[in-house]
Formats: C-alpha cells, sequence, structure tokens
C-alpha cells in the first residue's frame, strides 16, 4: 500500500471506476480498516447502478424519426446545392456591378495603406466568418499545403500564426482577392464558436508602419506592417482581448 | 458527411437520455437533441481532435440551460414529477418501475449543476476532465459538485434531507 492518504476525490474514482489498479487496491485496504467510509462509497455505488438503470431504457428507445441525422445531413446539402451557389454568386455579382456604378465617386478616395487591408480583413471577416458550410478553402489539416500555397500566390514566405497559446484553434484559411493583390486569409476560433480573421499581403505604401487599431461595422481590430508585409487581426471580442493576441501575431510573424 | 454520420449516430441515443434525465419531458428532450444535432451538422468543421462525445454534449447541455433560462423568464412550469410511464421497458415488473421512477424524481430534486455533473460522469461515462470542458467548469468544481450530488441524492434516498428540502423550493419557484 502506498502511503498517499486517500482523498474524496479517489473515493468518487473509485465509485466510478477510474482508478489506476494500484490506487483502487489502496482504496479498498482503506475501505476495510474504515466501516463507515465503506457504507458510505457502497451507497454511492448502489445509487450509480440504480440511476444508470433507471435511464438505460430511454437510450434503447428506437430513435425518433425526428432524429434521423442521415436525413438531416440530406436535408442541409440539398439547402447548399450548386443550384443556390449559383444563384447566391449571381446576386453577389450584380450587387457587385451595382454597387461598382453607384460607388464609382469614392473609389478615388477608397482607404490606402493600413486602413485599406484593415478594411480588407473586415470585410472578409464579414463575408466569410458567419459561413457554416465553407468558411475556409482549406482546412487547417491541410496547413502545410495552405502555407505553401499562400507562399506561392504572395510571392511571400507567409507564416501561419500558432494562436493556440490564446485560446484560437486554426480552422484554415483562403486566399482573398484585393485591390492590391493577393492576400492570405486565416480563420481561427475559440471553445464557443467565436471566430477571427488575420489577413496578410505585401504592402506596397506604408512597408512598415507600427501596430494601430482599426474598425469596420460591428468588427474590430489591429493592423500594422512589418518589413513589407502587412498585417490585420479582425474579431467581435474586445479590444483588450484582440491586442494580445495581435501581439503574438507580429512577434510570430517576425521570428520567420 | 460520412464521418459526421460514423462519429455522431452512435452517440444519439446518450444524446437522447441525458436530454431528458435533464429536462424530464420525452418531446422537449427530443427537440434539444434535434437542435443539438443540428448545430453539429452546421459546426462541424469545429470539431477537431478524436471524440466527439464531449463535445456533442457541450452543445445539449448549452441548449438545455438557455431553454431553462428561457422557461424561467417565461414562466413555464418546469416539470419535476411527471415521469411518463411510457419511459419505461413495457416488460419491467411494476415495482423497479416505481423504484426507478422514485430515484429520477429524487435526482430531479437537485440543483441542475449538481444534477448535471452526476449525470455525465455516473450515467454518461464522461471522464472528470471531459465534464469540467462541457460544463466549462474547473475539474475541482466537478469534483465538488459530485460529491454534494450524490450525498444529497443519499439523503434524499434515505429520506433524511430536510423536510421541506431547499432546492424543491428553488425548482418551484422557477414557475
Amino acid at each position: 500500500m502506498s502511503s498517499r492518504p486517500i482523498t474524496e476525490d479517489d473515493l468518487h474514482g473509485y465509485v466510478d471506476g477510474v482508478l489506476e489498479p494500484e490506487r483502487v487496491a489502496d482504496v479498498a485496504a482503506y475501505l476495510e480498516d474504515h466501516p463507515d467510509m465503506n457504507r458510505r462509497v457502497a451507497a454511492f455505488s448502489d445509487q450509480r447502478d440504480l440511476l444508470r438503470r433507471a435511464l438505460a431504457p430511454i437510450a434503447e428507445e428506437a430513435v425518433p424519426s425526428q432524429l434521423d441525422l442521415a436525413g438531416m445531413i440530406r436535408s442541409r446539402q440539398r439547402r447548399a446545392s450548386p443550384v443556390w451557389w449559383a444563384i447566391a454568386a449571381m446576386l453577389l455579382l450584380s450587387i457587385g456591378g451595382l454597387g461598382g456604378w453607384v460607388m464609382r465617386g469614392s473609389l478615388q478616395t477608397s482607404p490606402a495603406g493600413l486602413a485599406a487591408l484593415a478594411q480588407e480583413a473586415a470585410d472578409s471577416y464579414h463575408v466569410y466568418a458567419p459561413d457554416r458550410v465553407r468558411p475556409v478553402e482549406m482546412r487547417a489539416s491541410d496547413s502545410a499545403q495552405l502555407v505553401q500555397w499562400m507562399s506561392n500566390r504572395l510571392k511571400q514566405q507567409v507564416k501561419l500564426p500558432d494562436l493556440t497559446g490564446s485560446g484560437y484553434r486554426l480552422m484554415g484559411g483562403r486566399l482573398i482577392a484585393t485591390s492590391h493583390g493577393p492576400a492570405a486569409m486565416f480563420m481561427y476560433d475559440d471553445d464557443h464558436g467565436d471566430r477571427l480573421v488575420v489577413l496578410t499581403r505585401p504592402m506596397a505604401s506604408e512597408q512598415s508602419a507600427p501596430m494601430a487599431p482599426h474598425s469596420g461595422g460591428d468588427v474590430a481590430g489591429f493592423a500594422w506592417a512589418d518589413g513589407g508585409m502587412g498585417y490585420s487581426l479582425m474579431g467581435q471580442a474586445a479590444a483588450d482581448t484582440l491586442k494580445p493576441i495581435a501581439n503574438e501575431v507580429r512577434r510570430q510573424a517576425r521570428s520567420i | 458527411m460520412n464521418d459526421m454520420l460514423r462519429l455522431v449516430e452512435p452517440v444519439i441515443p446518450a444524446l437522447r437520455r441525458y436530454a431528458r434525465a435533464l429536462v424530464r419531458d420525452r418531446a422537449a428532450a427530443d427537440d434539444l437533441v434535434q437542435d443539438c444535432l443540428e448545430r453539429a451538422i452546421s459546426h462541424w468543421n469545429q470539431l477537431r481532435e478524436g471524440d466527439p462525445r464531449p463535445w456533442l454534449f457541450t452543445i445539449l447541455h448549452n441548449l438545455a440551460v438557455n431553454q431553462f433560462r428561457r422557461s424561467s423568464r417565461r414562466g413555464r412550469h418546469i416539470a419535476i414529477d411527471e415521469a411518463n410511464e411510457d419511459d419505461f421497458g413495457q416488460d419491467a415488473v411494476q415495482e423497479q418501475k416505481l423504484m426507478y421512477q422514485d430515484v429520477l424524481d429524487k435526482l430531479a430534486r437537485l440543483p441542475e449543476d449538481q444534477r448535471a455533473v452526476l449525470l455525465l460522469v455516473a450515467v454518461e461515462d464522461l471522464s472528470y476532465a471531459d465534464t469540467a470542458r462541457v460544463l466549462d467548469i474547473p475539474i475541482g468544481t466537478v469534483m465538488s459538485r459530485l460529491s454534494r450530488a450524490r450525498e444529497r441524492l443519499q439523503q434524499e434516498i434515505d429520506g433524511t434531507a430536510d423536510g421541506a428540502p431547499k432546492n424543491v423550493v428553488q425548482l418551484r419557484s422557477m414557475k
């Protein structure tokens, strides 16, 4: 028997059958010497058995057709069928055409430099973050290929920020068309499903600029430029949440 | 899509069991599970490594909690002793049925946070760590709630819970 004292957690672990075999022996020996505890643990075990037996019939019922998973998946795929994609694409094109005409006057004053980059990141967030079907073109599982592809298209070595330390996991990425050429977008989410995007592309002007806050609609974040590459991080989280994450992206990008 | 079917479908009976044990109403519980599956399908890309069970239970639990909050705001009574006889196996003997119904009634008197821990650990066989993830609480809190849930349920079973147990009042006050 080991000298580690038996804890309350050990007793529950014993009841739930999750202890290591040696620990089980320790607890069993302890219970032999402590009849009161033994009765209590036995009662907890009985309780557990009773609950399991009382609830088992529910899991044995035939699953109602309301919960036919295959059918649910099929109907979702129908909703996202190619016809709908085509209609959506035509709508986007016509809105784009109309928008281009209406906006033709304002184009001359469209933002440049970091402001443009931040706007592109915010736009990407608005378009792709709410997308539940295909928010990214390439998923995190193909991240090596993703980085290779982005680097080829941007003609720059792109580094994939790792934000797991901040609670955000990479979902994947896609190439974004901007009026300044291709940009790489990476999307992340946290355990609550909250998403954020990091957009990066070569900068023609403002090759190096300090980090500054930017916002676009209901998203906000930061943009900066380092060594000819611009970066913008956008999300719906509070600025004081996003700031350290932006710092982390910058730190990692600098350590290429 | 095949992955989804292969990984999620086998968990559906357990999800129904957990939902029913929480809300005690067959139709309401299956509605929750349906919502949970819809969300799992549309958020499938959020599932990362291996076992989808903790992830599915997280979605289901959050939906159930939201519903509790909504219905307490709307002022709907949450049934705590409406066990339906159809809920139990047809060939189970009457005495056993009553015993099962009795323990479920007693379980329903536990505060919701203790009930959730006890169900996930003791019935759904989630590890303590996965239970902590599902409920978004530290593992130490899982252990203390588990301990309180077991003590409390044992008092109910032994009939030593104080005359009018506090949590009955708490549940009734959800009216």
